[in-house]
Order: C-alpha cells, then structure tokens, then sequence
C-alpha cells in the first residue's frame, strides 16, 4: 500500500467523484447528441433509446440546409450560425479594440478630464444589458436599428471589463521602454502600434475567448430587436424552434441545430484553455 | 495610476476615447437616464400622455404583493443556485487536486459548461425533463413520481435551478481550482505529520483560507442567479407556470416587452440598477480584503 506525505492511501475516490462531475457535465450534452441522430417516431419513444441511431447525416442536413418548419419557420442552420458568428466576432473585436484605445488614452497621456472619463466608462461596468433592456430597446429603436447587425452589436460593445484590463496591463509596462522609445523618435501612434500591441497578445488572447463566449451566447438582446427571422442568431432561434403547444416540436432538427450551436463556443474552450483560464481569472479582479 | 513618463499630445486622446465614450453615451448613460425618468412618470393608455408622479410607481411597486413574492422568489431562486453550484465545484475541484493522473482530462471536461449559452443549457435540460419525451422524467415517473414542470411550480423550479447550477459549476470549479494551488503545502504537510486527519485538515487549514475565493464567488454566483439566468428560464419554463419560475429580471422583461407596462417595468429597472450597484460596491470592499490579506 503507497502512501504519500499527505496519508492518502489509495487514489480511487477521488477519481470516482471526478467520474460522477463529468457524468453529470457531459450527459445533458450526451442526450441531446443522440436525439440528433434518431427519428422523430423515435425520439417520441419512452424511454428514448440511449445510444446514436441512424439519422445523424439525414438530420443533420435537414437542420444545416433547411431549418425547422412549424410554427416558427427558422432559416436554416447555416443562416443561424452565420448570424451568430458575425455578432460574435463583431462585440469580440469591437471591444477589444475600443478598449485598447481608451486604455492607452487613460494611461499614457496626460489631459483635462482624463479622471472624469475614467469614471464615465468604470460606471459601466455595474450594469448588464438585462437591467437596462427596456429604455436600450428604445433607444436602438429610435435610432433606426431594428432588425440589423448593428442594432445587434453596438449596445454590447458598451463595456468596461476590457478597458480596466488593459487599463491594469499597461500599468505594469516600464517607463524605461516608453523612454527608449520616445529617444529614438518614436510618436504615440507609432509606439502603439509596434510595442504596445505586439505587448498586448496574450492579454487580447484571453480576451478573446472570454468575449467570444459572451458574443456567442447572446440571449435576451437578439430576441427583443430583432423580429425578422433570417437575422436571428442560432441560440435564439433553438428557443424559438420549440413550440408553445399548437404544433409539434421538431425534436430531431431542434437537438442537430443545438449540436452545432454547441460547436464553435466548445472549440474555443477547448482549443484555447489556458487563455481561457487567464481570461476568466483576469477579468474578475 | 498615473504613470511618470506619458506622451504629449492636445487632441489624440480624446481621438482614441472618443469610440467608446460614443457608444457609451449613447447605450448606457442616454438608456439609464431614460430608465430614471420613465420610472417616474406614469402614461395614459394609449402612450400619448405622461404625467410626472414622482416616486408613485416605486411605491406602488413595493405595495404589490406579485413584485414582493418575485422579490422572495428571487432570493429563494438565487440562494439555491449559489449553493448547488458552488458547494459541488468545491468538492470536485479537492478531488481534482488530489489525483495525480488525469487532473488536465477531468479540468477540461468539467469547464465545457461554460460554453454553452444559458438558453442553450435550458433547452438540454428541459429536453431530459420534458414529461412527454424526457429521459430522466421517465425515470422520476418509474420511481413513483408525479413530475410534470409544466404543472408544478415546485418541479418548474427544481429544474431551472439544476440547469442554472449545472452551467455555473464550471466557473467555480476553475476558481476554487486556483484557489486552491495557491494554498502552501507545508502547512498541509505540517499538520498530517502532526497527526490531523482528512477532514481536520480540510476543516482547519483548507476552508478558512480557501474563505476569500468562496466569498467573491459566492457574490458572483448571486449576481449571475439574478442576471444570467433569464435564458435559461425563457427556455425552460417562460416563467411559468403561473409565475412560479418569475424572477426579477423576467418580470422587467416581461411586463416591459409584454404586459407594456413601461412606467413599472422602468422603475423596475431602477431597482435592479440599485441592487447591482450594491452588490459591485460589496465585491470591491472584498478586494479591498483580499490587498491587506
């Protein structure tokens, strides 16, 4: 029997309850990718059966090219995805990038009213979107933005997470590199742009997985301003595609579509995990 | 805050401030001024009037027994899903530190909750517990149970906390994680060759140093319960039924969006603002804390 410093005998425990927490993670997901690969006769089947069937290329292209008919006709997935995709990318570049540039304002120039600008944007970090949907909504409606990307978009970009991030990072940068810098005659734009950004990577790395989770999962904002269903983003509509009750609900284009909503954000994570980590764990400080 | 070596310049600054003092301006302060003055004025049926009545509609907010039971629901609602997400992410994240293989596999399968929007988490969710086609609902059904969500607000309820839990735990896994790396094994050492057992150990040395992590996470976790929850209760129940699964970011929305309701759901609103700030203002006074600690 091996025992460590810390007189733990033997390591099975641990692992057991690991096991069950992976369980309990993965089989809502595990469930939903086997209903997208059954028949609806199937899927309808108590108890549904609890491994793959045969549909999965047949769903699969039904959902991508197609969508779900019944009440709510959906475009199809790609639409969806697409949709999602730009509004993703959009808040997640659109962020960082205006935060970049404020941060670097706040903190390597010195002018009247810096401290009030500060302050303005610090304040917008108490306040989602949720608390303030209604007079938003009102605004983005008077200002003719309805129904588009940049209605979809803009009102998320109003953040001060990123801002305060890089506002802390470029604190840390040592004046000696702005001197060199400014010795060998490089301006503020220059400085910017060969030092500061190339300085910035791993900041803006985990940024970006952060936002474009966020970007991605968008809820509540797209379904208040957008009423024309070609612009609706994928998450919205998985909603949507589930019926009040008069019409059946496609269960098997439902379950695909939310498969490949899935997709994307999970690679991120996946792909990107110590980023991710450094992204979550940054942005709460 | 201020660094010694800067760049001069008169207009630059205000040239790269000025995109997100714009959107700013226009999306934050125009909407929360907006908010602040709907909430105190009341309009005729039909929108064309509005009459300044003070604070009347946070008065008669207060005096409606329907926003006060939400007010409770809310808590109740907020209070579970801190604790269900939190109390599971503490013991899986000591488990994670105590395996010597494997930590990397279990880490990156127990954070892919995180991905996956709150809408998203509901319909899965709701798709297990469905009573016409649900796995796990016909399994409570085989055991005896009468589950139907659609019905019972209690089950209603029990479900959009699990799924509220099940995508939060992630995130508090990763933080106790980090938590709990940073705590020096030499006192842990110190007190097994001192003869203390697992669970003195945990009780001892662990949790009270471990109490700074579970503080801010717990305030998060409520701060997400308030907010970050309203996909998921769309997905799931829509508030229902009969408003058993109504928190107060839905009622905003829902009496706003639907009932058209605009004076209350302004007021509303302010309310909502006002607990936020309170809970950001607590969250800051704890990184104070955590300097001096």
């Amino acid at each position: 029997m091996s025992t460590n410093t810390l007189g733990q005998r033997s390591n099975w425990f641990p692992h057991l309850i690991l096991w069950i927490g992976a369980f309990i993670t993965l089989f809502p997901i595990y469930v939903t990718f086997v209903a997208s690969t059954l028949t609806p006769r199937d899927i309808a089947q108590t108890p549904m059966q609890m491994w793959p069937g045969s549909q999965f290329l047949s769903n699969y292209m039904a959902a991508w090219d197609k969508g779900s008919a019944g009440t709510y006709m959906s475009p199809p997935a790609k639409r969806l995805l697409l949709n999602s995709l730009i509004v993703a990318l959009v808040v997640t570049f659109g962020k960082i990038t205006v935060s970049l540039l404020s941060a670097y304002a706040v903190v390597f120039f010195r002018f009247p009213g810096r401290m009030f600008f500060f302050w303005m944007i610090f304040i917008t970090l108490m306040l989602p979107v949720e608390v303030r949907i209604i007079p938003t909504y009102q605004v983005v409606t008077n200002l003719n933005l309805l129904n588009s990307y940049a209605g979809l978009t803009l009102p998320l970009i109003a953040s001060a997470t990123a801002t305060l991030l890089f506002r802390q990072f470029f604190l840390t940068i040592p004046d000696e590199l702005v001197e060199a810098a400014k010795i060998d005659g490089a301006g503020p734009m220059r400085f910017f742009k060969d030092m500061l950004l190339p300085l910035s990577r791993t900041n803006i790395a985990a940024l970006f997985v952060i936002l474009f989770i966020y970007g991605w999962n968008q809820y509540l904002w797209p379904l208040l301003i957008v009423t024309s269903n070609s612009l609706d983003v994928v998450v919205v509509a998985i909603k949507k595609m589930i019926g009040g009750g008069a019409e059946p609900t496609d269960w098997h284009i439902v379950m695909s579509t939310t498969i490949l909503a899935l997709i994307p954000p999970v690679l991120v994570i996946v792909a990107m995990q110590k980023q991710f980590v450094k992204g979550l764990t940054d942005s709460e400080k | 805050m201020q660094r010694r070596v800067t760049f001069n310049s008169k207009f630059l600054p205000y040239l790269l401030l000025s995109p997100q003092v714009a959107i700013t301006l226009v999306f934050f302060f125009w909407p929360a001024w907006q908010a602040i003055q709907l909430s105190v004025v009341q309009q005729d049926a039909f929108g064309q009037h509005s009459t300044f009545v003070g604070l009347t509609n946070f008065k008669e907010l207060f005096a409606d027994p329907d926003y006060v039971k939400t007010l409770i629901r809310t808590l109740i609602f907020s209070s579970a899903v801190a604790l269900t997400a939190l109390i599971p992410a503490l013991i899986l994240a000591l488990m994670c530190e105590r395996v010597v293989r494997g930590a990397t596999f279990y880490r990156t399968l127990l954070v892919l909750p995180y991905a996956v929007a709150p809408a998203v988490a509901g319909v899965l969710w709701l798709f297990m517990f469905s009573p016409s086609v649900g796995i796990v609902a016909y399994w409570l059904k085989k055991m005896g149970m009468d589950w139907n969500p659609r019905l019972n607000g209690d089950h209603a309820m029990c479900l959009v906390i699990m799924a509220a839990a099940w995508k939060q735990i992630s995130y508090n896994f990763l933080f106790f994680l980090a938590g709990l790396q940073s705590i020096p094994k030499a006192l842990l050492e110190a007190a097994a060759i001192d003869g203390a057992s697992n669970w003195k150990r945990f009780w001892t040395i662990t949790f009270p140093l471990l109490s700074p992590t579970t503080f801010f996470l717990l305030v998060v976790n409520i701060v997400y319960a308030f907010f970050d929850t309203f996909g998921i209760i769309d997905a799931v129940t829509s508030g229902g039924p009969a408003k058993a699964t109504e928190v107060l970011v839905y009622k905003v929305y829902y009496d706003g969006v639907h009932a058209l309701n605009i004076g209350s759901s302004a007021a509303q609103s302010v309310v909502l603002m006002v607990m936020v700030v309170a809970l950001t203002a607590i969250q800051f006074r704890y990184v104070e804390r955590k300097v001096h600690y």
